[in-house]
């Protein structure tokens, strides 16, 4: 019997505190990387690698990873877990998106090393 | 024998309506739905996003490539499509927080915030397509 419905955290509660507090991070980058946007008038390669070489920059960048993550992960098995009844079918979404998230969180951390 | 007897009770007053068409979803549904259709649409999104950051990183001519390629009418409306989802996405987190926070639980103020959630986003969703092009 599943006595606690959660994916990431430890409980549903600690799953329900994790889309929030990642999603106050993921607010704050994508109004940096807009406001970036928009306060460039042209973003040439030395602008948008000097961007990235900043340290603070990169630590930001892998901190919205990281929270992307996480909620994506969970976000996913909240729709996954009222729409696709079939367990095996719902294993294997979660799977190929967990997986995806986890690949893309590494592509990232090892692409910023390197700028 | 009660659960029984329940249950039959529950069968006979259980209503019937089978005119869809008179169905009608209220605003704070269609604002619940719509945050699971762009929470969706944006993990797909970070597929092309990842795509480009890791792809402009590479190199100056992997940059330019890049670059050309958002001069494309569909790589921009790609983009308009993620900053779109992105902007509702993010206007009915928002209100979730404030929700949580125990405010908008009523069924006028819940529904009036869905409904400013989505005008706000149809504003922020132009803004994007002026800036875009």
């Amino acid at each position: 019997m599943v006595r606690v419905a959660s994916t990431f955290g430890r409980s549903g509660t600690h799953d329900y505190v994790l889309v929030r507090a990642t999603a106050i991070i993921l607010t704050l980058y994508a109004l940096f990387m807009v406001g970036f946007f928009v306060a460039t008038p042209e973003v040439t390669y030395q602008v948008w690698t000097g961007l990235f070489a900043n340290l603070w920059v990169k630590v930001f960048t892998l901190l919205a990873y990281t929270a992307v993550l996480i909620h994506g992960w969970i976000g996913i098995w909240q729709v996954l877990t009222d729409y696709v009844k079939k367990s095996s079918r719902r294993a294997f979404v979660q799977l190929v998106v967990s997986v995806a998230l986890i690949v893309m969180w590494l592509t990232i951390l090892f692409v910023l090393w390197g700028v | 024998m009660l659960l029984y007897k329940r249950q039959t009770t529950v069968k006979k007053q259980r209503p019937v309506n089978l005119a869809l068409s008179t169905i009608q979803f209220p605003a704070p549904a269609i604002a619940s739905i719509l945050h699971r259709i762009t929470g969706v649409i944006m993990l797909v999104a970070l597929v092309f996003l990842t795509w480009a950051l890791v792809t402009s990183l590479q190199s100056e001519q992997q940059f330019n490539w890049v670059s050309s390629l958002m001069d494309t009418f569909l790589a921009k409306f790609i983009a308009w499509g993620i900053l779109t989802a992105l902007g509702y996405h993010l206007l009915a987190g928002l209100r979730h927080l404030v929700m949580d926070m125990g405010h908008w639980e009523e069924l006028q103020s819940g529904k009036l915030s869905a409904k400013v959630a989505m005008v706000l986003a149809i504003v922020l969703s132009v803004l994007a397509g002026v800036w875009l092009w």
